[in-house]
């Protein structure tokens, strides 16, 4: 893909959980499943580990999309993990919306550690749909801007 | 923190052949707190750890960054290799430039770019990170094996051979699962029966093994070395102590109509029944569905007839709790079921089988005690047809997309012993590709062409239809030819595809193990770890991993229990660190984090608290670190963000995000 400069480049941040999600981006990794630079992963347990509070710091830094991957339903390695992380999620999203953060800012995908194909896709579908939105100003942190 | 040194690996031309390294290195040492940064060819090699090792002593590093492949795969190398250069383990954070970035950008500023921004997140995690000493937990030293087939069997000996206890926890009333419904086995056309049996006895008889059969895993809970395990031993209504295993009962139950799960359903068994006469342990077990004296209170000749007094209408479903260290999966496998292939016919012709179905026509003591005969009418066939791949290799959601491996070799293993017994018999095979890798294996298959004249057609069969004199007619394609066939068969046999047995999703689930589409489990390397899920403590062993013949089963299921004799051999294991750790000064005890611990592993207890010169007792939350797991769902749910995750602490990923949106 060459890069135009022209070209709105979003800023992403992906939580992918370290037994499914983290795998599965790896396992597309070594299948050379390509998807955009834009995507910046942080690996963490379990997505039950993710925070309310990193989402909203990473839009109010400038972050353009942020995307939640856990393992599938039923499938997590701490049982319950990602019911929690569903739930919280849902709740969080629609408060987002409410606040000017449209919902296709905010994804929850659940991708496992065989799904190499499917990360892939979901990221490059991600990142059309955020490219399509185009930047994020709501949340932004006017005082972080340089 | 002052002190961070960046490792940045080219692995080979891997990540350099994307990712500029020289100017990842330059920009790391913009990064404050860095006070090392350098690259190289191969990080993990022992000449690359020297490089680490001395940086750490010669610049007195605190923590260090390696930018290089996935942490899943390096990050305990690098670990190590921080020990015992002299800072703790966990003062090392990894920075996927491999699998993450260089690998799938094509484009170097691109791909430069993120490695930088990559490396950036690692050096403000590493920043925070705080050095974490693993506790240790004992080790159980028993093994239970979930499947009593061939890989359960084996994994089982193995084991118990190396003097470990080991449970084998069967569905159905006896081991032996697939394997002993085969006739021959190929390529070498052993009896299977005479190669299964023994090892079956051998697992009997083996005074470290106990073997569970009719019975089910019912709960999982725990971890590596400490797993706790309910089985629920359904009822049998048979005293396993008291019955001798005459088999009086089931000549004399009057209920038989059950159609025979060991004979593929061709014919019937009692309601009282073993699945085979050499099945182990020998005593019946009776199917409250068929039994007249369960269903209605009326019969009881089983009773009457027993010697032995064994009978016991009233037993119920019983409860074994025990402790594992290890757990091995050997579920294996199923024959897909053939609802959605009507155009072979399966379903309106009792000529159209299954592969299986054929092994136990061909089996001494199957339903035709070993001739060859028509399901329909009993008649001799003439023409025999097999079909390959009915449900292997499709890309529609009718069949599985994988190639299931084995019936290339069974297809070929029929053909030759059908045309060997009874010359007569013209055998006609219908194949997409013949996949024929193996010890022995490609010879096999020519000289069932060759030798024993077995027809190949290279071509799909589009329909079988019952013609009205009870033969069959195939119409498929002869793609060689380029032309159209239909060939006039008395028997069709389906290489129907395998598919994980049914159960397995629910232990997977229970054992938090995972598993992939076609619901194989996964493993936690596929070329490097083949026999290990990636939950610590679970191994698997068998098809339950991805479809394999009887050769590759027994090779896995040793090397499935080596890693678990390598497990059970330890006293004791180092438990993960990360966990999760409350601000005492700040919980208010409200019970909330405990409420979503899966593990139990939080509890509340007053201690003194100083709370800036105020002394008090207070109720606080307290970690069990022996028995957090880290998942770090209280972390979230704690209202006054007062649980954090040792390792993976709020403030370590907050300095993730501020680096990549920076």
């Amino acid at each position: 893909m060459s890069i135009n400069n022209e070209e709105f480049r979003p800023q992403i941040v992906a939580f992918c959980c370290n037994w499914c999600s983290y795998a599965g981006a790896d396992l597309a990794g070594s299948s050379r499943l390509a998807y955009p630079a834009d995507v910046k992963i942080i690996r963490v347990p379990c997505s039950c580990r993710v925070n309310p509070m990193f989402i909203l710091r990473a839009f109010e830094k400038g972050a353009d999309g942020v995307i939640i991957c856990g393992c599938h339903p039923g499938d997590c390695h701490y049982s319950t993990g990602n019911y929690y992380a569903r739930r919280r999620m849902t709740l969080l999203f629609s408060m987002l919306d409410y606040v000017g953060i449209e919902r296709g800012r905010t994804r929850v995908e659940w991708v496992s550690a065989a799904e190499g194909v499917k990360f892939s896709q979901t990221m490059n579908e991600f990142v059309e749909t955020i490219r399509g939105l185009g930047k994020n100003v709501r949340l932004g942190d006017l005082r972080c801007k340089k | 923190m002052h002190g961070i040194g960046v490792f940045v690996c080219h692995c080979g031309s891997n990540i350099a052949a994307t990712v500029d390294v020289e100017k990842v290195v330059e920009m790391a040492k913009l990064e404050p707190g860095v006070v090392h940064a350098e690259e190289y060819q191969y990080m993990c090699s022992e000449a690359g750890q020297e490089k680490i090792a001395t940086a750490i002593r010669e610049k007195n590093l605190k923590g260090i960054v390696v930018c290089s492949c996935s942490p899943r795969m390096h990050e305990a190398t690098f670990r190590k290799c921080a020990e015992k250069a002299g800072i703790n383990p966990y003062m090392v954070e990894i920075a996927n430039i491999r699998e993450q970035c260089s690998w799938i950008h094509k484009d170097v500023e691109e791909g430069t770019e993120k490695a930088v921004i990559l490396t950036r997140a690692a050096i403000a995690k590493v920043n925070l990170n705080t050095s974490l000493v693993p506790g240790e937990s004992l080790v159980t030293k028993r093994a239970l094996v979930i499947g009593g087939g061939i890989a359960g069997i084996q994994t089982a000996l193995d084991i118990a051979d190396a003097g470990y206890e080991v449970d084998i926890v069967e569905k159905t009333p006896s081991i032996g699962g697939k394997m002993s419904q085969l006739d021959k086995t190929f390529p070498t056309l052993d009896c299977s029966a005479c190669i299964l049996t023994p090892k079956m006895v051998d697992a009997a008889a083996h005074e470290k093994i106990t073997l569970y059969t009719y019975s089910e895993v019912e709960k999982v809970s725990g971890f590596v070395g400490d797993f706790t395990v309910e089985i629920r031993k359904k009822a049998r209504y048979v005293n396993m102590d008291k019955c001798t295993g005459c088999g009086v009962c089931m000549e004399k139950c009057p209920s038989k109509k059950a159609p025979s799960e060991f004979n593929a359903g061709l014919n019937n068994r009692t309601a009282i029944y073993t699945p085979f006469a050499q099945a182990i342990p020998n005593v019946p077990v009776i199917d409250p569905n068929q039994c007249t004296k369960l269903k209605t209170g009326k019969c009881g000749v089983c009773e009457k007839f027993c010697q032995a007094g064994a009978i016991d209408y009233t037993q119920q479903d019983e409860i074994v709790t025990q402790k594992y260290g290890a757990i091995v999966v050997a579920t294996g496998f199923d024959v897909i079921k053939l609802d959605n292939y009507d155009e072979y016919a399966y379903s309106q012709s009792k000529d159209v089988i299954t592969s299986l179905e054929l092994e136990r026509i061909m089996n001494a003591a199957g339903p035709t005690k070993g001739h060859l005969e028509r399901m329909s009418d009993g008649k001799h066939p003439k023409n025999i047809v097999f079909i390959q791949c009915v449900g292997s290799r499709c890309n529609d959601s009718k069949g599985k997309p994988y190639c299931s491996k084995i019936c290339c070799m069974y297809t070929a293993k029929h053909a030759m012993l059908i045309r060997d017994k009874y010359p007569d018999v013209n055998v006609t095979v219908f194949y997409i590709d013949v996949r024929t890798p193996g010890k022995n294996f490609d010879e096999f298959y020519r000289r069932a062409v060759e030798e024993y004249g077995v027809n190949y057609v290279k071509g799909q069969v589009g329909k079988v239809t019952p013609e009205p004199d009870g033969s069959l007619t195939v119409h498929g394609v002869d793609l060689l030819e380029n032309k159209q066939l239909k060939v006039s068969a008395d028997m069709v046999v389906l290489a129907a595809a395998i598919e994980p047995n049914p159960a397995v999703r629910k232990i997977a689930t229970m054992l938090t193990a995972s598993i992939d589409t076609n619901n194989f489990l996964t493993e936690a390397h596929p070329k490097l770890r083949p026999v290990e899920s990636p939950t610590a403590g679970v191994f698997l062993s068998g098809v339950c991993q991805g479809p394999k013949d009887i050769p590759e089963t027994v090779s896995q299921a040793g090397a499935a229990a080596i890693k678990v004799v390598g497990l059970l051999a330890k006293d004791k294991l180092l438990t993960n660190p990360c966990t999760a750790k409350p601000d005492e000064l700040r919980c208010n005890g409200c019970s909330v984090c405990a409420n979503v611990c899966p593990y139990g592993a939080i509890s509340y207890e007053d201690k003194l608290i100083n709370d800036h010169g105020v002394r008090e007792t207070r109720r606080v939350a307290a970690v069990n670190s022996a028995l957090c797991q880290g998942c770090g769902a209280c972390t979230v749910a704690c209202p006054s963000g007062v649980m954090d995750l040792q390792g993976f602490s709020n403030r370590q990923i907050i300095a993730e995000v501020d680096a990549i949106c920076r």
